[in-house]
């Protein structure tokens, strides 16, 4: 328990209180008050039974580009890929959905499994670039989600051009939803999926590759000093290949989660935004999984809560957006408070 | 005036240690004044301050008489002080004269003026008789010439004071003794020098006194001509110091690592080692002795495994290993410390237990189907520390970080014999420890040596490699120049030959 | 054949020097971060800031300031951008964050908070402006046969703004004793250091000067040929950080590099009203530039020239 409000969660949670500061003054500066702003903010993402239910189903694939975002970056890589990985994994799902007819369990898993699939082919190129190429994986990634983003563009209305708009695609069968009636009742007609399972699983998958498993000693090994691990015998090339295909696999599970879970079917022309926001719940949540569990939950309040405060008092929704980046720079920034924390404790040690 | 710079009860403090505690030091214009103490004393510290790149918490500096404060290296420069860096502060792709005049360039209105600058830089090189050439790349020149560039630099601002900074790690002897005279010619001309290095022998053949550092402590300042080296050292360490190591004498038994006809590409494309064969047997050390930069980075990267040869062999007790992985080679029972143990010695921000596994983390009963086993992998850790004297305040849970140099070294060279290797690879095993840490490594060296093993050690350090081979193969230009029997052999004949001269030739 | 060919050269050019100038003068100004020994992956965000600030300024200005509103907006982009990237120079420089990192929170705060304010004004969250930049011939040199009816006809003053800073950052950064002491930061700061410059304060200035140009080349989009701020400048500042490094941090590299991005893009976007191009599949020409940036990154991997300390934080303490 004692190490669990270490370092790591003062850390993310002064981070919280600074960015959650930063937003109040927005709010101020636009003329409204950020008290009410807050508490529709926090309301709309708490309030029912069935917000608790959108909270959680918003939050379940920014679980995943957690998860996606950290274990690379455990490996020492910057995986700004998750959102195009996440955009390949739902339109894989998306297309086996609408093609195959199978009774829904078996459908399922296929459409999961392609997602996957997609999703760690997604996240294989940029990993065999940097490992035989030393091709930055910042600028390589990048690029594929621009790639996975025009992809969409043509393919969606090429193949599974939508009823009645050419920007989206047709929607899913329930057979292919990852909603499933129970848990839709449990919590009050909400979003929430099965997708939120598939999340904790993953959580718990890779906290044990990554604590308990030779494979997590070598990501290790290879992110802290890949020198010292060559000459130790570990394949460093290997290890990073391996490493973004999983990161790309676990943002394309988490494709499927949002466009065959949460959403009915895939829109062209946007690059989910969950992509990017992986990146800050892996920052705030210390890159360890449980941690990124915590930080996604937090942030799914905030994006599923917008919509009500917007309703209720005039401030823009982006707001949550502007909160989540500002609450980046500050744990990127978080030297000072570690800094400080060690002066802290030397004088609270003092004082006694 | 009595003295030209004065540095007096001078106090620095860094966060957990105290690198300067009350340390006066004093030069007088025209001396070569030595400044003496094990790494991590105190030395470079103080001349930093000296130089501008840190202030002083307490103590006072005063220059040609006047009380001043040195608050960064312009100041220095401005006084008339100037560094000749240990790890030189040269840009690789800039050229010669580039380097010289940064930060005080030459401007015709807005533009960069390199070509009187060059010109300057050429007066001064014939002036001093340095041979540097103004338009060459850093790149593209020896390390003697590089040092001479940041003597240059100096010369350039006009230094009056003159701080070398360990001059000699990364010279020959013969380019020693080119660098001493150097230093005479610029006392000649009226400079006076400082001399940071931890080597007595230096010392006594240039110096006219001597200031003792002893962490962060004065421990004396001395006549070098009235000293011996031995009371030199007693001072540097605070007790009597034996400076040859016990040995007996061995039979060497069969051949354990054979190196056939090696050549190399190196970094740069060209052949790093060329043709090269040496074997070691077991019971013996072999010693490789060069200038840094000749070839040894290659060879001890083929032989481990982390460069292919171009052609050539290696077998290790009979067995073809040429194109074996590194990981097998740790299986067939090859050890090898590292030059630098922060980038390829250690994973300094893994806990000590998981560096000290970290060759055999795979291996049972460190992990079983794939998972860690956490106990085991403690268990052997306070093993080995306990048997080779790693000592941490945390136990083997801390950061591998938080170990000191010598600490960090031992945990190394305890994590590589305890896998009983046949072969050994030292490379540089002592660089930068403290005198405890050296004696305590050195007899490791020797022990495995004594147990029937193979020791292939590479050193820039002569008096090591004298120490503790039993032959001596010396490396120039990517070519063994000679193998000869180190008690046979003197320090000389060792220095020409790493000047590439063969026996019986002529320098 | 020839004559159809020119034709279609003629009508493209424009567009691809429309799009290349605004990626030029970014790609500029992560030359002039890199090369003093700082990442910035924020030049998206730095020009979507500029792209906003344009837009503000002139959308306000038009109509009471018509001859100088642009230039008004111009220069508060190059103000917000150089004003914005602050925040990554404080994170990076004082704080030795990690600069990527930090770069990507750049993006993502500044994405945000231009769609926040903009919003704000306007509901829809984009910003119209009603006069762009008006095309001009360049008097005398538009009649030279060939290079005058290709270069110099129906150009944006902007375009040679652009030029004119690539040149002067040229002479800056290798005639210039500023320029000397910005590359020797970027190789090797502890020399520089040594040798009295404060590289604390000069790689202050090079993301200054980074985010003022990303600003004024998110303001260019606006005046030549978007006439619209809508929140996003759709991946251009990466693909200005590709050029850096396909033009192996050198001016005329990346005016190289950044011409030839312009051109496939160009072609991608201009396919359907050109015959000869109109048979290649969509998706392959939209995913032209970014494919071909991957190919080149590998085929130049080996011979990469980056600045052999940038993106290490400056640590004093460490000698």
């Amino acid at each position: 328990m004692k190490r669990f409000f270490g370092k790591s969660f003062i850390t993310a949670l002064v981070a919280v209180l600074l960015g959650l500061l930063a937003g109040a003054v927005l709010m101020v500066f636009i003329g409204a008050n950020p008290f009410s702003g807050y508490l529709y903010l926090f309301r709309g993402g708490l309030m029912t039974i069935e917000r608790v239910g959108n909270t959680l189903a918003t939050a379940t694939p920014l679980i995943l580009t957690g998860l996606s975002v950290a274990f690379a970056f455990r490996t020492g890589l910057f995986n700004i890929g998750a959102a195009g990985q996440m955009l390949i994994g739902g339109l894989c799902a998306t297309a086996v959905g609408l093609t195959l007819v199978l009774p829904k369990p078996l459908l399922l898993t296929v459409m999961v499994a392609a997602a996957i699939l997609g999703g760690a082919v997604w996240g294989l190129v940029p990993g065999l670039l940097k490992a035989k190429f030393n091709v930055h994986e910042v600028v390589a990634t990048i690029m594929m989600n621009w790639i996975s983003y025009w992809t969409v563009y043509y393919v969606v209305p090429a193949y599974f051009k939508g009823a009645y708009l050419e920007t989206e695609s047709r929607k899913i069968s329930e057979a292919a939803s990852l909603k499933v009636e129970w848990l839709t009742g449990l919590f009050g007609g909400s979003y929430i999926n099965l997708g939120l399972f598939l999340a904790l699983i993953s959580v718990i998958v890779i906290a044990f590759i990554i604590d308990r498993t030779i494979f997590g000693y070598e990501l290790k090994a290879v992110g802290f000093n890949r020198h010292a691990s060559e000459y130790a015998g570990i394949k460093a090339n290997r290890s990073i290949i391996m490493s973004m295909m999983i990161a790309g696999a676990m943002a394309g599970l988490g494709g499927a989660t949002f466009y065959v879970g949460y959403a009915s079917n895939i829109q062209i022309g946007v690059l989910p935004t969950q992509g990017f926001d992986g990146i800050a719940v892996s920052l705030l949540g210390g890159n360890s999984p449980w941690g990124v569990f915590g930080a996604a939950v937090f942030f799914g309040m905030l994006h599923s809560g917008k919509g009500f405060m917007n309703a209720m008092t005039r401030i823009p929704p982006e707001i949550a957006d502007t909160i989540i980046a500002t609450i980046i720079y500050f744990s990127a920034t978080s030297i000072l408070i570690e800094r400080n924390w060690d002066k802290l404790k030397k004088r609270a040690g003092g004082a006694k | 005036m009595k003295y030209v710079v004065e540095m007096l009860n001078i106090r620095k403090e860094f966060p957990g240690v105290v690198a300067n505690d009350d340390i006066s030091l004093q030069l007088k214009p025209g001396e070569i004044h030595a400044l003496l103490g094990e790494n991590g004393a105190g030395k470079s510290t103080l001349m930093s301050i000296l130089f501008g790149l840190y202030t002083p918490d307490r103590g006072t500096i005063k220059v040609r008489g006047k009380e001043v404060g040195i608050t960064n290296p312009n100041v220095a420069n401005e006084l008339g002080i100037g560094m000749v860096h240990q790890h030189f502060k040269l840009v690789y792709n800039f050229t010669v004269t580039e380097n010289i005049i940064l930060g005080m360039e030459m401007k015709r209105g807005m533009v960069l003026d390199t070509k009187s600058a060059a010109e300057r830089v050429k007066g001064l090189s014939e002036r001093y008789g340095l041979n540097v050439d103004p338009h060459a790349k850093i790149e593209d020149i020896s390390v003697g010439m590089q040092q001479r560039v940041e003597i240059m630099k100096m010369l350039y601002r006009d230094a009056e004071v003159l701080i070398f900074d360990e001059p000699t790690s990364v010279l020959t002897p013969q380019e020693v003794r080119e660098l001493m005279g150097i230093m005479r010619n610029l006392i000649a001309e009226g400079k006076s020098i400082i001399l940071i290095t931890h080597k007595l022998k230096e010392i006594k053949a240039i110096a006219d006194r001597c200031t003792v550092i002893r962490r962060g402590k004065l421990a004396g300042t001395v006549d070098v001509a009235s000293t011996s080296e031995g009371k030199l050292a007693e001072m540097m360490v605070g007790r009597q110091v034996s400076f040859r190591v016990q040995k007996e004498e061995r039979q060497p038994g069969k051949v354990v690592l054979d190196i056939r006809n090696i050549s190399v590409l190196s970094s740069r494309k060209v052949l790093g080692l060329k043709d090269v064969s040496i074997q070691v047997r077991a019971g013996e050390v072999l010693g490789i002795a060069g200038v840094d930069g000749n070839g040894q980075s290659e060879l001890v990267e083929t032989v481990t495994g982390m460069r292919r040869a171009e052609s050539g062999k290696i077998f290790l007790k009979g067995t073809d290993i040429t194109d074996m992985s590194v990981r097998e080679r740790i299986k067939a029972k090859m050890a090898y410390i590292p030059a630098d143990r922060h980038k390829h010695g250690l994973i300094l921000d893994y806990s000590i237990e998981n560096n000290m596994v970290m060759k055999v983390y795979y291996q049972q009963p460190f992990s079983r189907n794939g998972l860690l086993n956490g106990d085991a992998i403690r268990e052997y850790a306070k093993r080995v520390m306990e048997q080779f004297d790693v000592r941490s305040g945390q136990g083997p849970a801390a950061s591998a970080r938080s170990l000191s140099g010598g600490n960090q070294q031992k945990t190394i060279v305890g994590r590589e014999i305890d896998h009983d290797p046949d072969l050994l690879i030292a490379v540089q095993p002592t660089r930068g420890l403290d005198v405890g840490a050296i004696e305590y490594i050195h007899k490791r060296i020797i022990e495995q040596r004594d147990n029937g093993k193979a020791v292939l050690m590479v050193s820039l350090e002569l008096d090591e490699i004298l120490n503790l081979s039993d032959r001596i193969a010396v490396i120039n230009g990517g070519e063994i120049i000679d193998i000869v029997e180190a008690g046979k052999v003197s320090e000389n004949e060792v220095g020409l030959m790493m000047a590439g001269v063969k026996r019986g030739e002529t320098a | 054949m020839q004559s159809s060919m020119w034709t279609v050269i003629v009508q493209i050019f424009p567009y691809a020097i429309a799009f290349t100038i605004p990626l030029l003068i970014t790609a500029l100004g992560g030359l002039f971060s890199e090369r003093s020994g700082v990442v910035n992956i924020g030049l998206e965000g730095l020009m979507v800031i500029g792209f906003f600030a344009s837009a503000l300024v002139i959308s306000k200005l038009e109509l009471a300031l018509p001859d100088i509103a642009i230039g008004l907006g111009l220069l508060a982009a190059f103000i917000a951008g150089a004003l914005f990237s602050l925040l990554h120079a404080f994170a990076c420089i004082s704080l030795n964050a990690n600069q990527v990192i930090s770069g990507t929170a750049i993006n993502m705060i500044a994405g945000a908070l231009t769609v926040f304010l903009a919003r704000n004004m306007t509901g829809s969250g984009n910003i119209l402006i009603i006069h762009g930049l008006v095309r001009r011939n360049v008097p005398l040199l538009c009649k030279i046969p060939v290079v005058g009816r290709l270069i110099f006809t129906q150009t944006y003053a902007t375009t040679w703004l652009v030029l004119a800073i690539l040149l002067v950052s040229w002479f800056l950064l290798y005639k210039t004793s500023f320029g000397l002491r910005l590359r020797a930061c970027g190789e090797h700061p502890q020399a520089a250091d040594s040798a009295g410059i404060n590289v604390y304060r000069m790689r202050y200035i090079a993301v200054m000067v980074s985010g003022a140009f990303a600003g004024l080349g998110g303001a260019i989009i606006l005046v030549t040929y978007s006439g619209e701020f809508t929140g996003t400048v759709s991946g251009l500042g990466f693909l200005a950080l590709a050029a850096l490094i396909f033009g192996q941090w050198k001016p005329l590299g990346i005016l190289g590099a950044t011409f030839f991005f312009g051109f496939a893009s160009t072609i991608a976007n201009v396919s359907q009203v050109i015959p000869a191009l109109s048979r290649i599949p969509g998706i392959l020409l939209k995913n032209f530039p970014y494919i071909i940036t991957l190919a080149v990154l590998v085929l130049s991997s080996k011979y990469s020239q980056a600045p052999r300390a940038v993106g290490e934080p400056y640590d004093k303490a460490k000698r």
